[in-house]
């Protein structure tokens, strides 16, 4: 194919999976803002004042940008992974496998439709916890960085998981037992410098810790851990389930069979 | 000359040991419309999928057009359309939103992929249907749909798994019309059918696979000229009670106003009717008992011995 070819399929791929989130926005859209905006009333507005200060901002103020990575976490993932395996099921996953389509087309598109969705729930979030704090930008250039690059890893993760995935039940388990955990355990409510030093060191091998504290520091200049640190780490992973995931295509794991 | 399809020594074994291809080897010319058929499960669809890169082979080779399907897949792609067996498009996507979606992965641009799905919408009777979800068409609206997808970037090689499979004979018929069509206008079409009347009336070569062998790879002439003898139904007049007294056990009473009669190739008809004649016996119309390629498709799946279930054949 042309360059201009794959760029017109590309398109194609990355349109359809927009349409897909945008059709069914009761679904995919509202649910995350709803959520959130509950975590601002009950944590920040009830709670956050008996809390006090974290790391010397309002509680309701510290926990905000972890709150919007966390909505852009769990839907860039939950994005790719229901409609990869929504494509597998129906098995229109073979309109794209049987054209002359790279692996790597299709793997762009699916991520690039994740990413959409992390994004627009991510501002959607931001608007919503606007009503509740007042948001300053400390380094936008971090903010949109962070953003993307995570939601561009957990489009990819979603999309392992939707390449093993055999039933609709196999697409929440990782979320349950894996994303969840990780994310309430990954700094979203607190500093881990209020953990004992084991816990602390514990934490540090958890990745999503650098995701929320970096996309923070955009926010209010404070961070647990060291940018540079959580720029390799986030851009690692990404190297290495993309190409893990291009193997999965190559090989037609579970798609081709 | 090249050939559309060359397929050589193609096998499939399953994840679960399962063999469905056991080293099949088949050519189709340019131009062809090719029959490829066999009992249920007999791995027509395993091959077309392999031929399709949906499904991974075990072994072999295939080309289509000259285009290895696995070093050179991109240009190989390019040539196939196909209409496979089962229906595999979202069923929550609106119908002209799929055939353009399907232009697009070909990197055809949106103006020329509009302009084509309406083409072929229109061609295939479904313009009307363009903004309904895939899942309000009937059956046969749906297998058109597939139809309309797999004509969007103008292949060279059509393939078609079972297209008329809960077709009603009126849509049949319009689709038969449809395919010889495209086949006259240079599209080779390969079609895989349990209605064998209709690989009868459309193809010209015609392969059998049973149980992942092909056990038969001809023209349709000379296949259907290896049946030896005919058996047909006469319709008659009047009622008669019981067979005249004559030297042939060829003519078989059925009931008072139907005969069954056996005809070797070679045999002249004019001499059944001058012994009917001669008996005063009327005959107001006639027809094969079965339709002849299924009566020698069955004959040879017999002598192939046990593997396929009959019952499920046509
Ligand atoms: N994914 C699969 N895993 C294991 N075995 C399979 C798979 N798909 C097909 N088979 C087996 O391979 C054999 C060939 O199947 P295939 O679908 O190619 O038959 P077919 O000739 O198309 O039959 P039909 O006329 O019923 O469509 C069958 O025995 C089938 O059970
Ligand atoms: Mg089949």
């Amino acid at each position: 194919m042309t360059w201009l070819e794959k760029y017109i399929a590309y398109k194609t791929i990355l349109i359809r999976e927009f349409l897909r989130f945008i059709r069914i926005w009761i679904q995919t859209i509202l649910p995350p803002v709803i959520t959130t905006a509950l975590y601002f009333i009950i944590f920040g507005n009830l709670i956050g004042p008996r809390i006090g200060d974290m790391a010397g901002f309002r509680y309701m103020d510290y926990i905000v940008p972890g709150l919007i990575m966390m909505a852009v976490i769990t839907n860039s993932y939950a994005n790719v992974v229901s409609s990869f395996f929504g494509s597998k099921f129906h098995r229109n996953i073979e309109e794209m496998l049987i054209s002359p389509l790279p692996n790597y087309v299709i793997l762009a598109g699916y991520v690039s439709g994740g990413i959409a969705r992390g994004v627009i729930v991510g501002i959607a979030v931001t608007v919503v916890s606007m009503l509740f704090s007042d948001l300053k930008v400390h380094d936008a250039f971090i903010i949109i960085s962070t953003v993307l690059l995570t939601a561009a890893l957990f489009s990819l993760a979603g999309f392992v998981n939707g390449v093993y995935a055999r039933s609709f039940d196999d697409i929440s388990i990782i979320p349950t037992f894996v994303l969840t955990p990780l994310t309430y355990l990954g700094g979203v409510f607190y500093s881990i410098s209020m953990l004992s030093d084991f816990w602390q060191k514990v934490s540090m091998a958890n990745p999503i810790l650098y995701m929320v504290n970096t996309f923070r520091y955009g926010f209010l200049g404070v961070t647990d851990i060291d940018l540079f640190t959580a720029y390799a780490i986030i851009i690692g992973f990404i190297v290495a389930l993309y190409v893990f995931s291009l193997h999965l295509l190559r090989t037609g794991h579970g798609i081709r069979n | 000359m090249i050939n559309a399809l060359s397929i050589n020594r193609l096998c499939k074994t399953y994840a679960n040991g399962h063999v469905a291809l056991k080293g099949v080897s088949l050519e189709v010319a340019e131009g062809d419309f090719f029959a490829l058929l066999g009992p249920n499960g007999a791995g027509k669809s395993t091959l077309i999928g392999i031929v399709c890169s949906l499904v991974n082979r075990s072994g072999g080779t295939v080309s289509v057009f000259g285009h290895d399907t696995v070093t050179d897949a991109a240009q190989a792609r390019r040539c196939i359309g196909l209409v496979p067996q089962e229906f595999n498009f979202n069923i929550f996507e609106p119908v002209q939103e799929i055939v353009m979606n399907q232009a697009g992965y070909y990197g055809i641009p949106r103006k020329v992929a509009r302009e084509r799905t309406h083409q072929y919408l229109e061609e295939l009777d479904l313009w009307d249907k363009r903004h309904v979800q895939a899942r309000e068409l009937s059956g046969g609206m749906k297998r058109r749909l597939m139809i309309a997808r797999a004509l969007v970037h103008r292949p060279r090689l059509l393939i078609l798994d079972e297209p008329t499979a809960g077709v009603d004979i009126e849509i049949r018929r319009s689709m038969w019309e449809y395919m010889r069509n495209l086949n006259e206008q240079g599209t080779t079409i390969i079609l895989t059918t349990h209605y064998l009347e209709e690989a009868e009336s459309l193809c010209r070569h015609i392969a059998i696979i049973d149980d992942g062998e092909v056990i038969e790879n001809t023209s349709m002439k000379q296949l259907l000229m290896r049946l030896q003898v005919e058996t047909f139904i006469l319709d008659l007049a009047r009622p008669i009670d019981a067979l005249p007294d004559w030297d042939t056990d060829r003519i078989r009473l059925v009931d008072s106003t139907t005969l069954e009669v056996d005809v070797h190739r070679g045999d002249s008809l004019n001499h059944l009717f001058e012994i009917l004649g001669e008996h005063g016996i009327d005959v107001i119309s006639m027809r094969n008992k079965t339709n002849r390629l299924e009566q020698l498709f069955l004959h040879m799946l017999d002598e192939n011995g046990p593997g396929g279930d009959l019952n499920d054949v046509a």
